[in-house]
């Protein structure tokens, strides 16, 4: 195989990549507040490319208004999900609330099927414009949209983390989230933001995407999937494993196409199920290493 | 300052906490002793808010708080020092701190919680030597060290520690027991629980022994050392160990 060729599989790995990084940071972010892991993560990133879709669409709102207000919304739905679905149960045990999750995913496509049909819907590049060629390979426009927005995503999730108040008390609750309360936090309202910035985070990445690959009710469940399996692979410990483990999916992925491109939706699955079964830590961590 | 009145609570329907009712005055030490499972830890916890009222109340400065939840008890002044200390061992002595501070916010509330850091700093001076370690990594002396200090940026009104000289040694003990009178002495109230009566009658003024989640017997702790059958049943294990 040619190098040019080589180079064009590792930009779609890379765009895929980031696209299930975001997923596997939102699954990862869910997890580490609550121990969940939140199968309607899916249908963040549908309803994300979704209400993109709508705002500009029908509301005739200009694509950059479009995007960050889809993402928005998307983020009130996740902590309204929260709120109303996962906080009355709180002290149920995990499985119990995993069960829910993958209820409201059923109920958010179900939905998504009454409120916008089942057709695919598009939505233009976010600007227009032929593909930059790089050592002859191509690259589209909306895959550099998408490598910004995830730098831009993972630099404010760092800072986040590290220097506000807010990002302070969710890792606090990642620790010890009976020691966060005594010291005045509180972690039922850092759950609640946890679920409205995974929601956001697959909202971002459904937006992102909605240009080159359009948007249907029912694409939840198979992103789900990938960015489930990034996050596995990444360990569902940091927020940079996560996005590792996402960008690391995405080139396996493009590794397997030139022998067989059926193979390609299934490598996520047996990725899923190798790392559960030989390295359920995940690639990056020692074993029984403390979270964050 | 503190009043805990006929509080009965208790873990899913197990009751612990059989109507126990005790009082603390402003800038006293009052403390809870009794044998390991008399309820020490469960009251404390009920103080704190962490464990919620079946029936009774707790009062703070004349104000019912029994439904106040955790962390809004923690913005009036109610501080637990846990039991087993609950440090965040991943992240730094300072930042430990910062979090202890969390409630204190706004330009004025948050110059005053970097002097008390200073004053935190000047109390258990080897934190400040430690500053940027993970606090999983600090000694059991210095973890016990930075659990009160992280409870004293929250600003407490009543302290309540929960057997602070556990696992410890005996130098350390008595260096984290100075720390204490000299809190006293600066005019806050606490609520000390621990197994070693004779230490913790020796720095407060007042006592309760617990027994099987109700108070069996108070008084001064004068009163206490004195009493013989807090000799014989609490003390007597502590015998020679001065
Ligand atoms: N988390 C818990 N769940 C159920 N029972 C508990 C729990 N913690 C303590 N207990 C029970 O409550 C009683 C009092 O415990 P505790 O308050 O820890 O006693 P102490 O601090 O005086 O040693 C004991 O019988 C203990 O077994
Ligand atoms: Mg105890």
């Amino acid at each position: 195989m040619e190098t040019s060729e080589l180079l064009q599989l590792a930009i779609a790995g890379l765009k895929n990549g980031s696209i299930y990084a975001l997923l596997a940071l939102g699954f990862t972010i869910v997890y580490a507040a609550t121990n969940v892991i939140n199968f309607a993560q899916g249908e963040f990133y549908m309803l994300g490319g979704m209400f993109a879709v709508l705002a500009f669409t029908q509301f005739e709102l200009p694509l950059l208004v479009s995007v960050p207000l889809a993402v928005l919304v998307v983020a009130g739905i996740g902590m309204l999900f929260e709120t109303l679905a996962i906080r009355p149960r709180k002290d149920a045990e995990p499985m119990a609330l995993i069960i829910i999750t993958v209820g409201g995913s059923l109920v958010f496509a179900s939905l998504a099927r009454h409120a916008f049909g089942s057709d695919a819907l598009p939505l233009p590049e976010f600007t227009a414009g032929p593909s930059f060629l790089f050592a002859g390979a191509a690259i589209e426009r909306q895959t550099v949209w998408i490598w910004g927005i995830v730098l831009v995503t993972v630099a404010g999730l760092t800072f986040l983390y590290s220097k506000t108040r807010l990002g302070r008390a969710m890792r606090a609750c990642m620790q010890n989230r009976e020691a966060a309360r005594l010291m005045g936090i509180d972690t039922a309202r850092v759950v609640m933001i946890s679920f409205g910035l995974a929601a956001a985070l697959g909202a971002v990445a459904g937006v992102a995407v909605t240009p080159l690959t359009s948007t249907r009710f029912d694409i939840g469940a198979g992103i789900a999937v990938k960015g489930f399996a990034a996050a596995i692979l990444g360990g569902l410990g940091s927020p940079l494993a996560a996005v590792a483990g996402g960008l690391l999916l995405g080139l396996i992925e493009q590794a397997v196409i030139p022998f067989s491109s059926a193979l390609k939706d299934v490598v996520a699955l047996g990725v899923l199920l190798a790392v559960l079964f030989l390295r359920p830590q995940g690639l990056f961590r020692r074993a029984r290493r403390e979270k964050m | 300052m503190l009043e805990v009145d006929a509080f009965v609570a208790g873990y899913g329907r197990i009751p612990v906490l059989h109507g126990v009712s005790l009082k603390a005055g402003a800038g006293q030490m009052i403390t809870l002793v009794g044998a390991n499972g008399a309820g020490k830890s469960t009251l404390l916890k009920a103080i704190a808010g962490v464990l919620p009222a079946r029936s009774g109340r707790v009062i703070l400065e004349g104000e019912d708080v029994t439904s106040v939840p955790v962390h809004r008890r923690v913005g009036k002044g109610v501080v637990l020092v846990p039991e087993g200390r609950m440090l965040f061992g991943a992240m730094s002595v300072d930042e430990n701190l910062t979090l202890g501070a969390y409630l204190r916010t706004g330009g004025e509330a948050r110059r005053e919680a970097e002097a008390e850091r200073e004053r935190v700093f000047e109390l258990f001076p080897i934190l400040a030597r430690r500053r940027t370690q993970p606090a999983g990594t600090l000694s059991g002396g210095e973890q016990q060290m930075l659990a009160v200090g992280r409870a004293l940026m929250s600003d407490p009104k009543v302290l309540l520690l929960d057997e602070p000289s556990l696992g410890l040694a005996p130098k350390v003990i008595s260096e984290i027991f100075a720390v204490l009178d000299r809190l006293r002495e600066g005019g806050l109230t606490m609520v000390l629980v621990e197994q070693d009566a004779r230490l913790a009658l020796k720095h407060a003024d007042y006592g309760y022994v617990m027994r099987t989640g109700s108070v069996a017997l108070e008084g001064s702790s004068a009163d206490l050392l004195a009493n013989d059958d807090v000799r014989l049943i609490y003390l007597g294990a502590w015998h020679g160990r001065e």
